[in-house]
Protein backbone atom coordinates (compact mmCIF):
# COMPACT_ATOMS: atom_id res chain seq x y z
CA UNK A 1 0.00 0.00 0.00
CA UNK A 2 2.92 2.90 1.22
CA UNK A 3 4.86 1.96 -2.03
CA UNK A 4 1.23 1.88 -4.10
CA UNK A 5 0.48 5.12 -3.41
CA UNK A 6 3.77 6.62 -2.89
CA UNK A 7 4.03 6.72 -6.64
CA UNK A 8 1.40 8.79 -6.99
CA UNK A 9 3.11 11.85 -6.31
CA UNK A 10 6.49 12.84 -5.36
CA UNK A 11 8.41 13.67 -2.33
CA UNK A 12 6.80 16.55 -1.23
CA UNK A 13 8.65 19.83 -1.40
CA UNK A 14 8.41 22.95 0.51
CA UNK A 15 5.45 24.12 -1.22
CA UNK A 16 3.78 20.31 -1.59
CA UNK A 17 4.65 20.45 2.33
CA UNK A 18 2.89 23.93 2.90
CA UNK A 19 -0.01 22.76 1.11
CA UNK A 20 -0.34 18.97 2.71
CA UNK A 21 -0.16 20.81 6.25
CA UNK A 22 -3.54 23.30 4.98
CA UNK A 23 -4.97 19.85 3.98
CA UNK A 24 -4.39 18.20 6.81
CA UNK A 25 -5.70 21.52 8.92
CA UNK A 26 -8.79 21.27 6.54
CA UNK A 27 -9.54 18.26 7.11
CA UNK A 28 -8.92 18.10 11.05
CA UNK A 29 -11.64 21.00 10.93
CA UNK A 30 -13.92 19.06 8.90
CA UNK A 31 -13.83 16.06 11.04
CA UNK A 32 -13.63 17.82 14.79
CA UNK A 33 -16.88 19.90 13.31
CA UNK A 34 -18.47 16.77 12.63
CA UNK A 35 -17.31 14.99 15.73
CA UNK A 36 -18.60 18.29 18.11
CA UNK A 37 -22.03 17.47 15.96
CA UNK A 38 -22.16 14.27 16.48
CA UNK A 39 -21.37 14.72 20.24
CA UNK A 40 -23.57 17.91 20.67
CA UNK A 41 -26.51 15.83 19.18
CA UNK A 42 -26.53 12.90 21.28
CA UNK A 43 -25.81 14.94 24.13
CA UNK A 44 -29.21 16.75 23.83
CA UNK A 45 -28.26 19.93 25.33
CA UNK A 46 -28.97 22.04 22.08
CA UNK A 47 -32.36 21.58 21.42
CA UNK A 48 -33.27 21.58 25.01
CA UNK A 49 -33.01 25.52 25.43
CA UNK A 50 -31.43 28.47 23.62
CA UNK A 51 -27.83 27.09 24.68
CA UNK A 52 -25.43 29.38 22.43
CA UNK A 53 -22.48 27.46 21.16
CA UNK A 54 -20.09 29.15 23.06
CA UNK A 55 -21.96 28.53 26.47
CA UNK A 56 -19.74 25.76 28.77
CA UNK A 57 -22.75 24.18 29.75
CA UNK A 58 -23.70 23.36 25.93
CA UNK A 59 -20.73 21.26 26.24
CA UNK A 60 -20.39 20.01 29.37
CA UNK A 61 -21.85 16.06 29.60
CA UNK A 62 -25.32 16.48 29.76
CA UNK A 63 -26.30 13.79 32.65
CA UNK A 64 -29.73 12.83 30.33
CA UNK A 65 -27.84 12.86 27.24
CA UNK A 66 -26.58 9.54 25.27
CA UNK A 67 -22.90 10.59 26.85
CA UNK A 68 -23.57 10.48 30.60
CA UNK A 69 -22.06 7.86 32.73
CA UNK A 70 -25.18 6.29 33.71
CA UNK A 71 -25.94 5.29 29.78
CA UNK A 72 -22.83 3.59 30.04
CA UNK A 73 -22.77 2.15 33.12
CA UNK A 74 -24.69 -0.81 31.88
CA UNK A 75 -21.53 -2.17 30.16
CA UNK A 76 -19.95 -2.67 33.05
CA UNK A 77 -22.15 -4.84 34.78
CA UNK A 78 -21.56 -8.57 34.51
CA UNK A 79 -24.93 -8.89 34.21
CA UNK A 80 -25.75 -6.72 30.71
CA UNK A 81 -23.04 -9.29 29.62
CA UNK A 82 -24.54 -12.50 30.47
CA UNK A 83 -28.23 -11.63 30.09
CA UNK A 84 -27.91 -9.84 26.74
CA UNK A 85 -24.46 -9.83 24.91
CA UNK A 86 -23.23 -13.56 25.19
CA UNK A 87 -26.88 -14.76 24.29
CA UNK A 88 -27.40 -13.10 21.68
CA UNK A 89 -23.67 -13.30 20.27
CA UNK A 90 -24.00 -17.41 20.49
CA UNK A 91 -27.45 -17.28 18.59
CA UNK A 92 -25.47 -14.99 16.01
CA UNK A 93 -22.17 -17.64 15.93
CA UNK A 94 -25.02 -20.59 16.01
CA UNK A 95 -26.60 -18.94 12.64
CA UNK A 96 -23.68 -17.93 11.43
CA UNK A 97 -21.62 -20.96 11.62
CA UNK A 98 -24.97 -23.50 10.76
CA UNK A 99 -25.37 -20.98 7.72
CA UNK A 100 -21.72 -21.60 6.99
CA UNK A 101 -21.67 -25.02 6.71
CA UNK A 102 -24.95 -25.58 4.69
CA UNK A 103 -23.77 -23.00 2.14
CA UNK A 104 -20.54 -24.58 2.04
CA UNK A 105 -22.33 -27.87 0.73
CA UNK A 106 -25.22 -26.33 -0.87
CA UNK A 107 -22.36 -24.49 -3.20
CA UNK A 108 -20.47 -27.46 -3.93
CA UNK A 109 -23.61 -28.95 -4.72
CA UNK A 110 -24.58 -26.58 -7.45
CA UNK A 111 -21.00 -25.16 -8.33
CA UNK A 112 -20.35 -28.99 -9.66
CA UNK A 113 -24.24 -29.53 -10.87
CA UNK A 114 -23.53 -26.17 -13.25
CA UNK A 115 -20.40 -28.13 -14.33
CA UNK A 116 -22.09 -31.20 -15.28
CA UNK A 117 -21.89 -33.05 -18.33
CA UNK A 118 -25.77 -33.62 -18.74
CA UNK A 119 -27.76 -30.48 -19.99
CA UNK A 120 -30.54 -30.59 -17.74
CA UNK A 121 -28.12 -30.65 -14.51
CA UNK A 122 -26.43 -27.61 -15.49
CA UNK A 123 -30.01 -25.80 -16.63
CA UNK A 124 -31.64 -26.59 -13.30
CA UNK A 125 -28.23 -25.64 -11.45
CA UNK A 126 -28.12 -22.39 -13.32
CA UNK A 127 -31.43 -21.36 -12.80
CA UNK A 128 -31.43 -22.12 -8.82
CA UNK A 129 -28.31 -20.03 -8.60
CA UNK A 130 -29.17 -17.24 -10.52
CA UNK A 131 -32.52 -17.14 -8.51
CA UNK A 132 -31.43 -17.31 -5.32
CA UNK A 133 -28.20 -14.73 -6.14
CA UNK A 134 -31.00 -12.21 -7.57
CA UNK A 135 -33.37 -11.89 -5.11
CA UNK A 136 -32.80 -10.04 -1.86
CA UNK A 137 -32.16 -12.35 1.08
CA UNK A 138 -34.69 -10.51 3.29
CA UNK A 139 -37.58 -11.48 0.88
CA UNK A 140 -35.78 -15.32 1.40
CA UNK A 141 -36.36 -14.80 4.97
CA UNK A 142 -39.90 -13.35 5.01
CA UNK A 143 -40.54 -15.88 2.74
CA UNK A 144 -39.27 -18.90 4.62
CA UNK A 145 -41.19 -16.72 8.11
CA UNK A 146 -44.18 -17.47 5.42
CA UNK A 147 -44.33 -21.05 5.26
CA UNK A 148 -46.93 -22.39 7.11
CA UNK A 149 -49.32 -20.02 5.44
CA UNK A 150 -48.08 -21.60 2.07
CA UNK A 151 -48.26 -24.65 2.94
CA UNK A 152 -51.90 -23.40 4.53
CA UNK A 153 -52.99 -21.76 1.29
CA UNK A 154 -51.57 -25.04 -1.13
CA UNK A 155 -52.00 -27.92 0.88
CA UNK A 156 -54.93 -27.38 3.27
CA UNK A 157 -52.23 -28.35 6.29
CA UNK A 158 -54.09 -26.61 9.09
CA UNK A 159 -51.89 -23.66 10.43
CA UNK A 160 -50.15 -24.77 13.89
CA UNK A 161 -49.24 -27.91 12.40
CA UNK A 162 -45.57 -26.79 11.81
CA UNK A 163 -43.60 -23.46 12.92
CA UNK A 164 -40.83 -22.14 11.23
CA UNK A 165 -38.33 -20.42 13.77
CA UNK A 166 -36.48 -17.31 13.28
CA UNK A 167 -33.39 -19.36 13.01
CA UNK A 168 -34.70 -21.55 11.21
CA UNK A 169 -35.67 -18.72 8.99
CA UNK A 170 -32.39 -17.21 9.04
CA UNK A 171 -30.14 -20.12 8.15
CA UNK A 172 -32.33 -21.03 5.55
CA UNK A 173 -31.66 -17.60 4.03
CA UNK A 174 -28.30 -16.95 4.65
CA UNK A 175 -28.16 -20.84 3.15
CA UNK A 176 -30.04 -20.05 -0.22
CA UNK A 177 -28.23 -16.41 -1.03
CA UNK A 178 -24.63 -17.31 0.17
CA UNK A 179 -24.52 -21.39 -1.25
CA UNK A 180 -25.45 -19.64 -4.26
CA UNK A 181 -22.55 -17.29 -4.49
CA UNK A 182 -20.18 -19.66 -2.82
CA UNK A 183 -21.23 -22.27 -6.04
CA UNK A 184 -19.89 -19.46 -8.31
CA UNK A 185 -16.70 -19.11 -6.48
CA UNK A 186 -16.39 -23.21 -6.63
CA UNK A 187 -17.11 -23.23 -10.10
CA UNK A 188 -14.89 -20.28 -11.06
CA UNK A 189 -12.34 -22.39 -8.83
CA UNK A 190 -12.91 -25.35 -11.10
CA UNK A 191 -12.55 -23.63 -13.96
CA UNK A 192 -9.00 -21.89 -13.22
CA UNK A 193 -7.45 -25.17 -12.42
CA UNK A 194 -5.15 -25.87 -15.24
CA UNK A 195 -6.89 -28.19 -17.98
CA UNK A 196 -3.35 -30.97 -18.13
CA UNK A 197 -4.68 -31.25 -14.24
CA UNK A 198 -7.87 -32.54 -15.45
CA UNK A 199 -6.60 -34.35 -18.62
CA UNK A 200 -3.64 -36.13 -16.52
CA UNK A 201 -6.20 -37.45 -14.50
CA UNK A 202 -8.10 -38.62 -17.66
CA UNK A 203 -4.96 -40.18 -19.03
CA UNK A 204 -4.40 -42.53 -15.86
CA UNK A 205 -7.46 -43.84 -16.03
CA UNK A 206 -9.71 -42.12 -13.48
CA UNK A 207 -13.11 -41.66 -13.73
CA UNK A 208 -14.93 -37.98 -14.03
CA UNK A 209 -16.42 -38.27 -10.59
CA UNK A 210 -12.66 -39.07 -9.38
CA UNK A 211 -11.21 -36.90 -11.36
CA UNK A 212 -13.02 -33.96 -9.43
CA UNK A 213 -13.18 -35.49 -5.95
CA UNK A 214 -9.49 -35.95 -6.24
CA UNK A 215 -7.44 -33.97 -8.62
CA UNK A 216 -10.06 -30.88 -9.44
CA UNK A 217 -11.77 -29.73 -5.93
CA UNK A 218 -8.79 -29.58 -3.42
CA UNK A 219 -6.78 -27.40 -6.17
CA UNK A 220 -9.99 -25.35 -6.40
CA UNK A 221 -11.16 -25.07 -2.69
CA UNK A 222 -7.32 -24.41 -1.92
CA UNK A 223 -6.93 -21.62 -4.52
CA UNK A 224 -10.22 -20.04 -3.80
CA UNK A 225 -9.48 -20.31 0.01
CA UNK A 226 -9.57 -16.71 0.55
CA UNK A 227 -12.60 -16.09 -1.24
CA UNK A 228 -14.74 -18.40 0.31
CA UNK A 229 -13.57 -16.83 3.91
CA UNK A 230 -14.19 -13.21 2.60
CA UNK A 231 -17.82 -14.51 1.65
CA UNK A 232 -18.17 -16.33 5.16
CA UNK A 233 -17.30 -12.63 6.66
CA UNK A 234 -20.48 -11.63 4.50
CA UNK A 235 -22.34 -14.20 5.83
CA UNK A 236 -21.85 -13.31 9.32
CA UNK A 237 -22.57 -9.70 8.64
CA UNK A 238 -25.82 -10.90 7.44
CA UNK A 239 -27.09 -12.47 10.34
CA UNK A 240 -27.94 -9.87 11.71
CA UNK A 241 -30.70 -9.33 9.27
CA UNK A 242 -32.45 -11.70 11.64
CA UNK A 243 -32.78 -8.29 13.53
CA UNK A 244 -36.02 -7.87 11.37
CA UNK A 245 -37.37 -10.86 11.75
CA UNK A 246 -36.89 -10.80 15.82
CA UNK A 247 -34.09 -13.21 15.87
CA UNK A 248 -32.49 -13.03 19.31
CA UNK A 249 -28.72 -12.29 17.46
CA UNK A 250 -26.27 -10.19 18.81
CA UNK A 251 -28.15 -6.89 17.53
CA UNK A 252 -31.58 -7.69 18.70
CA UNK A 253 -29.75 -8.04 22.31
CA UNK A 254 -28.88 -4.62 21.73
CA UNK A 255 -31.28 -3.13 20.79
CA UNK A 256 -33.46 -4.73 23.50
CA UNK A 257 -30.67 -3.97 25.70
CA UNK A 258 -30.98 -0.30 24.52
CA UNK A 259 -34.34 0.32 25.08
CA UNK A 260 -34.85 -0.78 28.56
CA UNK A 261 -31.60 1.14 29.79
CA UNK A 262 -32.75 4.25 26.89
CA UNK A 263 -28.80 4.23 25.86
CA UNK A 264 -28.95 3.83 22.09
CA UNK A 265 -25.45 5.31 21.40
CA UNK A 266 -23.50 3.38 23.28
CA UNK A 267 -25.38 0.27 22.88
CA UNK A 268 -24.70 0.83 18.75
CA UNK A 269 -21.52 2.14 19.36
CA UNK A 270 -20.60 -1.14 21.38
CA UNK A 271 -22.36 -3.34 19.25
CA UNK A 272 -20.71 -1.97 15.61
CA UNK A 273 -17.50 -3.01 18.02
CA UNK A 274 -18.42 -6.27 18.30
CA UNK A 275 -19.06 -7.07 14.80
CA UNK A 276 -15.77 -4.73 13.55
CA UNK A 277 -13.87 -7.38 16.25
CA UNK A 278 -14.62 -10.34 14.69
CA UNK A 279 -15.07 -9.61 11.01
CA UNK A 280 -11.71 -7.87 11.10
CA UNK A 281 -10.22 -11.16 12.71
CA UNK A 282 -11.84 -13.21 9.86
CA UNK A 283 -10.73 -11.22 7.00
CA UNK A 284 -7.05 -11.06 9.13
CA UNK A 285 -7.61 -15.09 8.06
CA UNK A 286 -8.09 -14.40 4.71
CA UNK A 287 -5.45 -12.52 4.19
CA UNK A 288 -2.79 -15.04 5.94
CA UNK A 289 -4.53 -18.06 3.70
CA UNK A 290 -3.85 -15.31 0.39
CA UNK A 291 -0.31 -15.01 1.83
CA UNK A 292 0.71 -18.63 2.31
CA UNK A 293 -0.35 -19.49 -0.97
CA UNK A 294 1.32 -17.33 -2.40
CA UNK A 295 4.23 -18.19 -0.63
CA UNK A 296 3.61 -21.78 -1.45
CA UNK A 297 5.15 -20.61 -5.32
CA UNK A 298 3.01 -21.06 -7.74
CA UNK A 299 -0.59 -22.33 -7.41
CA UNK A 300 -2.01 -24.36 -9.80
CA UNK A 301 -5.20 -22.33 -10.10
CA UNK A 302 -4.18 -18.58 -9.86
CA UNK A 303 -6.80 -17.09 -6.95
CA UNK A 304 -6.69 -13.92 -8.54
CA UNK A 305 -7.56 -15.21 -12.13
CA UNK A 306 -11.08 -16.17 -11.85
CA UNK A 307 -12.67 -14.29 -8.78
CA UNK A 308 -15.44 -12.27 -8.84
CA UNK A 309 -13.94 -8.77 -7.30
CA UNK A 310 -16.74 -8.25 -5.03
CA UNK A 311 -16.15 -11.54 -3.40
CA UNK A 312 -12.61 -10.27 -3.00
CA UNK A 313 -13.43 -6.84 -1.34
CA UNK A 314 -13.07 -8.13 2.11
CA UNK A 315 -9.63 -9.50 1.17
CA UNK A 316 -8.47 -7.15 -1.14
CA UNK A 317 -6.32 -4.31 1.08
CA UNK A 318 -3.59 -4.30 -0.90
CA UNK A 319 -1.30 -4.86 1.70
CA UNK A 320 -0.65 -8.28 0.01
CA UNK A 321 -0.05 -6.54 -3.38
CA UNK A 322 -1.14 -9.40 -5.02
CA UNK A 323 -4.62 -8.23 -5.00
CA UNK A 324 -4.82 -6.60 -8.20
CA UNK A 325 -7.10 -8.69 -10.91
CA UNK A 326 -10.36 -6.94 -10.33
CA UNK A 327 -11.84 -7.28 -13.72
CA UNK A 328 -10.38 -11.18 -15.40
CA UNK A 329 -11.82 -9.91 -18.58
CA UNK A 330 -9.69 -6.66 -18.59
CA UNK A 331 -6.57 -8.42 -17.88
CA UNK A 332 -4.11 -10.41 -20.69
CA UNK A 333 -5.03 -13.50 -21.24
CA UNK A 334 -3.49 -15.85 -19.32
CA UNK A 335 -2.61 -18.52 -21.11
CA UNK A 336 -2.12 -21.67 -18.67
CA UNK A 337 -5.73 -21.04 -16.86
CA UNK A 338 -8.36 -20.08 -19.08
CA UNK A 339 -8.19 -20.83 -22.66
CA UNK A 340 -11.06 -20.37 -24.44
CA UNK A 341 -11.77 -24.51 -25.35
CA UNK A 342 -11.95 -24.15 -21.49
CA UNK A 343 -14.59 -22.07 -21.83
CA UNK A 344 -16.40 -23.79 -24.33
CA UNK A 345 -16.78 -26.67 -22.31
CA UNK A 346 -19.90 -27.21 -19.28
CA UNK A 347 -21.28 -23.92 -18.41
CA UNK A 348 -20.09 -21.45 -20.92
CA UNK A 349 -22.77 -19.26 -20.84
CA UNK A 350 -21.65 -17.62 -17.40
CA UNK A 351 -18.76 -15.82 -18.50
CA UNK A 352 -20.62 -12.33 -19.39
CA UNK A 353 -22.67 -12.23 -15.82
CA UNK A 354 -19.88 -13.58 -13.84
CA UNK A 355 -19.15 -10.11 -11.53
CA UNK A 356 -22.25 -9.83 -9.80
CA UNK A 357 -22.72 -11.00 -6.67
CA UNK A 358 -21.33 -10.12 -3.55
CA UNK A 359 -23.96 -8.55 -1.30
CA UNK A 360 -21.74 -6.83 0.23
CA UNK B 1 -52.43 -14.95 -9.21
CA UNK B 2 -55.31 -13.16 -9.44
CA UNK B 3 -55.49 -11.90 -5.95
CA UNK B 4 -51.63 -10.85 -6.70
CA UNK B 5 -52.36 -8.93 -9.88
CA UNK B 6 -55.30 -7.25 -8.35
CA UNK B 7 -52.88 -5.64 -6.41
CA UNK B 8 -50.08 -4.97 -8.84
CA UNK B 9 -50.49 -1.11 -7.85
CA UNK B 10 -48.73 -1.72 -4.20
CA UNK B 11 -46.60 -3.76 -6.00
CA UNK B 12 -45.59 -1.04 -8.54
CA UNK B 13 -45.61 1.05 -5.62
CA UNK B 14 -43.07 -1.08 -3.49
CA UNK B 15 -40.86 -1.36 -6.43
CA UNK B 16 -41.06 2.78 -6.87
CA UNK B 17 -39.27 2.98 -3.60
CA UNK B 18 -36.81 0.54 -4.13
CA UNK B 19 -35.69 1.96 -7.59
CA UNK B 20 -35.61 5.52 -6.11
CA UNK B 21 -33.65 4.45 -3.26
CA UNK B 22 -31.46 2.43 -5.40
CA UNK B 23 -30.69 5.39 -7.84
CA UNK B 24 -30.08 8.07 -4.91
CA UNK B 25 -28.01 6.04 -3.07
CA UNK B 26 -26.22 4.90 -6.29
CA UNK B 27 -25.36 8.70 -7.12
CA UNK B 28 -24.35 9.70 -3.55
CA UNK B 29 -22.22 6.52 -2.80
CA UNK B 30 -20.44 6.75 -5.83
CA UNK B 31 -19.29 10.40 -5.05
CA UNK B 32 -18.55 9.82 -1.62
CA UNK B 33 -16.85 6.58 -2.43
CA UNK B 34 -14.68 8.59 -5.17
CA UNK B 35 -13.54 11.00 -2.48
CA UNK B 36 -12.75 8.46 0.00
CA UNK B 37 -10.23 6.66 -2.85
CA UNK B 38 -8.88 10.31 -3.48
CA UNK B 39 -8.19 10.71 -0.09
CA UNK B 40 -6.82 7.23 0.73
CA UNK B 41 -4.05 7.37 -1.91
CA UNK B 42 -3.62 11.15 -0.99
CA UNK B 43 -0.23 12.88 -0.08
CA UNK B 44 -1.84 14.09 3.86
CA UNK B 45 -1.46 11.29 6.38
CA UNK B 46 -4.55 12.31 8.10
CA UNK B 47 -7.00 12.07 5.21
CA UNK B 48 -5.51 8.69 4.61
CA UNK B 49 -6.31 7.59 8.12
CA UNK B 50 -9.61 9.16 8.26
CA UNK B 51 -10.60 7.55 5.28
CA UNK B 52 -8.92 3.93 6.22
CA UNK B 53 -10.73 4.20 9.55
CA UNK B 54 -13.78 4.61 7.79
CA UNK B 55 -13.93 2.47 5.33
CA UNK B 56 -12.75 -0.62 7.57
CA UNK B 57 -15.10 0.96 10.24
CA UNK B 58 -18.14 0.80 7.81
CA UNK B 59 -17.58 -1.92 5.93
CA UNK B 60 -17.72 -4.55 8.64
CA UNK B 61 -20.23 -3.50 10.41
CA UNK B 62 -23.81 -4.89 9.41
CA UNK B 63 -25.68 -2.84 7.25
CA UNK B 64 -28.56 -3.49 9.45
CA UNK B 65 -26.89 -1.72 12.32
CA UNK B 66 -25.89 1.18 10.05
CA UNK B 67 -29.75 2.13 9.16
CA UNK B 68 -30.82 1.34 12.39
CA UNK B 69 -28.19 3.96 13.76
CA UNK B 70 -29.72 6.39 10.99
CA UNK B 71 -33.16 5.47 11.71
CA UNK B 72 -33.04 5.18 15.35
CA UNK B 73 -29.80 7.68 16.65
CA UNK B 74 -29.40 10.40 13.96
CA UNK B 75 -32.77 10.99 13.03
CA UNK B 76 -33.94 11.15 16.77
CA UNK B 77 -30.64 12.09 18.01
CA UNK B 78 -30.12 15.49 15.61
CA UNK B 79 -33.96 16.21 15.51
CA UNK B 80 -33.14 16.65 11.61
CA UNK B 81 -36.27 16.20 9.90
CA UNK B 82 -35.10 16.16 5.85
CA UNK B 83 -38.89 16.64 4.60
CA UNK B 84 -42.15 17.43 6.06
CA UNK B 85 -43.71 13.88 5.68
CA UNK B 86 -42.69 11.19 7.30
CA UNK B 87 -42.26 8.56 4.38
CA UNK B 88 -39.86 11.14 2.95
CA UNK B 89 -38.24 11.75 6.05
CA UNK B 90 -37.42 8.02 6.55
CA UNK B 91 -36.63 7.78 2.86
CA UNK B 92 -33.64 10.37 3.19
CA UNK B 93 -32.58 8.76 6.10
CA UNK B 94 -32.16 5.50 4.84
CA UNK B 95 -30.42 7.25 1.45
CA UNK B 96 -28.34 8.38 4.10
CA UNK B 97 -27.04 5.10 5.60
CA UNK B 98 -27.21 3.39 2.41
CA UNK B 99 -24.76 5.66 0.99
CA UNK B 100 -22.20 5.67 3.71
CA UNK B 101 -22.58 1.86 3.36
CA UNK B 102 -22.02 1.32 -0.12
CA UNK B 103 -19.50 3.93 -0.53
CA UNK B 104 -16.67 2.19 1.15
CA UNK B 105 -17.28 -1.13 -1.79
CA UNK B 106 -17.07 1.63 -4.30
CA UNK B 107 -14.19 2.87 -2.90
CA UNK B 108 -12.54 -0.91 -2.40
CA UNK B 109 -13.20 -0.90 -5.88
CA UNK B 110 -11.62 1.93 -7.22
CA UNK B 111 -8.86 1.34 -4.77
CA UNK B 112 -8.18 -2.15 -6.42
CA UNK B 113 -8.69 -0.59 -9.93
CA UNK B 114 -6.22 1.93 -9.03
CA UNK B 115 -3.72 -0.72 -8.16
CA UNK B 116 -4.27 -2.44 -11.75
CA UNK B 117 -2.68 0.84 -13.51
CA UNK B 118 0.96 0.16 -14.51
CA UNK B 119 3.44 1.98 -13.06
CA UNK B 120 4.50 3.52 -16.17
CA UNK B 121 1.10 5.70 -16.61
CA UNK B 122 1.86 6.96 -13.62
CA UNK B 123 5.31 7.98 -13.50
CA UNK B 124 4.84 8.98 -16.95
CA UNK B 125 2.17 11.96 -15.88
CA UNK B 126 4.70 13.13 -12.63
CA UNK B 127 7.60 13.49 -15.18
CA UNK B 128 5.36 15.52 -16.90
CA UNK B 129 4.53 17.64 -14.13
CA UNK B 130 1.13 16.77 -13.21
CA UNK B 131 0.09 17.77 -9.40
CA UNK B 132 -1.54 14.85 -7.72
CA UNK B 133 -4.77 16.15 -8.19
CA UNK B 134 -3.93 16.35 -12.03
CA UNK B 135 -2.42 12.98 -11.83
CA UNK B 136 -5.93 11.23 -9.96
CA UNK B 137 -8.18 13.06 -12.28
CA UNK B 138 -6.89 13.23 -15.59
CA UNK B 139 -4.78 9.73 -15.56
CA UNK B 140 -5.38 7.58 -12.83
CA UNK B 141 -9.72 7.80 -11.69
CA UNK B 142 -10.41 7.98 -16.17
CA UNK B 143 -8.52 4.45 -16.29
CA UNK B 144 -9.37 2.91 -12.75
CA UNK B 145 -13.04 3.32 -13.24
CA UNK B 146 -12.45 1.73 -16.53
CA UNK B 147 -11.20 -1.05 -14.99
CA UNK B 148 -13.76 -1.45 -11.85
CA UNK B 149 -16.67 -1.22 -14.39
CA UNK B 150 -17.20 -4.66 -13.86
CA UNK B 151 -16.87 -4.72 -10.13
CA UNK B 152 -18.79 -1.39 -10.00
CA UNK B 153 -21.75 -2.87 -11.47
CA UNK B 154 -21.83 -6.08 -8.77
CA UNK B 155 -21.68 -2.92 -5.74
CA UNK B 156 -24.75 -1.61 -7.56
CA UNK B 157 -26.65 -4.89 -7.67
CA UNK B 158 -25.92 -5.18 -4.11
CA UNK B 159 -27.12 -2.06 -3.31
CA UNK B 160 -30.50 -2.77 -5.16
CA UNK B 161 -30.78 -5.72 -2.99
CA UNK B 162 -29.72 -4.00 0.45
CA UNK B 163 -32.28 -1.32 0.01
CA UNK B 164 -34.87 -4.35 1.50
CA UNK B 165 -32.54 -3.94 4.64
CA UNK B 166 -34.48 -0.19 4.40
CA UNK B 167 -37.46 -1.82 6.10
CA UNK B 168 -35.96 -2.05 8.98
CA UNK B 169 -37.36 -0.57 12.29
CA UNK B 170 -37.50 2.82 12.91
CA UNK B 171 -36.90 3.53 9.49
CA UNK B 172 -39.33 1.29 7.52
CA UNK B 173 -39.10 2.54 4.01
CA UNK B 174 -42.13 1.35 2.43
CA UNK B 175 -39.96 -0.35 -0.05
CA UNK B 176 -40.94 -3.53 -2.15
CA UNK B 177 -39.80 -6.68 0.50
CA UNK B 178 -42.10 -4.75 3.37
CA UNK B 179 -44.86 -4.49 0.83
CA UNK B 180 -44.04 -8.43 0.16
CA UNK B 181 -43.94 -8.82 4.18
CA UNK B 182 -47.18 -6.91 4.56
CA UNK B 183 -48.95 -8.33 1.83
CA UNK B 184 -47.97 -11.86 3.21
CA UNK B 185 -49.47 -10.68 6.51
CA UNK B 186 -52.90 -8.76 6.03
CA UNK B 187 -53.32 -12.15 3.83
CA UNK B 188 -54.88 -10.21 0.56
CA UNK B 189 -52.75 -12.62 -1.58
CA UNK B 190 -51.75 -15.77 -1.20
CA UNK B 191 -48.14 -15.96 -0.39
CA UNK B 192 -46.42 -18.39 -3.23
CA UNK B 193 -47.83 -15.84 -5.92
CA UNK B 194 -46.82 -12.76 -4.08
CA UNK B 195 -43.42 -14.10 -3.37
CA UNK B 196 -42.48 -15.21 -7.10
CA UNK B 197 -43.66 -12.03 -8.47
CA UNK B 198 -41.35 -9.97 -6.18
CA UNK B 199 -38.90 -12.32 -7.03
CA UNK B 200 -39.42 -11.49 -10.59
CA UNK B 201 -39.87 -8.00 -10.15
CA UNK B 202 -35.96 -7.79 -8.57
CA UNK B 203 -34.84 -10.05 -10.70
CA UNK B 204 -35.83 -7.36 -13.94
CA UNK B 205 -34.17 -4.76 -12.07
CA UNK B 206 -30.99 -7.17 -11.24
CA UNK B 207 -30.38 -9.02 -14.02
CA UNK B 208 -30.27 -6.28 -16.79
CA UNK B 209 -28.13 -4.91 -14.60
CA UNK B 210 -25.70 -7.69 -14.83
CA UNK B 211 -25.50 -8.14 -18.16
CA UNK B 212 -25.27 -4.42 -19.19
CA UNK B 213 -22.16 -3.82 -16.70
CA UNK B 214 -20.71 -7.05 -17.89
CA UNK B 215 -21.26 -5.91 -21.37
CA UNK B 216 -20.47 -2.41 -20.60
CA UNK B 217 -17.24 -3.86 -18.67
CA UNK B 218 -15.55 -4.96 -22.03
CA UNK B 219 -16.42 -2.21 -24.06
CA UNK B 220 -14.76 0.31 -21.63
CA UNK B 221 -11.64 -2.21 -20.74
CA UNK B 222 -8.17 -0.41 -21.14
CA UNK B 223 -6.01 -2.88 -23.48
CA UNK B 224 -3.01 -3.57 -22.26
Amino acid sequence: MSTQTSVLFDAPGPKARARNVLYTAIALVVFVVGLATLYLGFNQTLRDREASLFDPATWAVNPSGQWAASKWEPFLRPATWTDYVIPGLQNTLTAALTASVLALVFGLVFGIGRLSERWWVRAASGAVVEFFRGIPLLMLIFFTMALPIVAYQLFDIPPGTFQVTALAAVVTGLTLYNGSVLAEVFRAGILAVPKGQSEAAQAIGMTRTQRMWVILIPQAVTAMMPAIVAQLVVLLKDSALGYIIAFPELLRSFTLLATRESNVIPAAIICAVIYIIINLALSRVAIWLERRNARRGKPSAKPTDALDAPLRLGTATGAAGASVAVEPTVQEPLPDTLSEDERTGPGDDSDDGAPRDGRD
Amino acid sequence: MEAFLSNIDRVVDGFSWTVRLTLLSALFSFVLGVLLTAMRVSPVPLLRGLSTAYVEGIRNTPLTLVLLFCGLGLNSALGLSMADSVAWDVFWWAVIGLSAYTACFVSESLRAGINTIPLGQVEAARSLGLTFTQNLRLIVIPQALRTVVGPLGSVLIALTKNTTVASVAGLGVQEASREMKLMFDQGIAPVLPTFVGFAIGFLILVLPMGYFFGWLAKRVAVVR
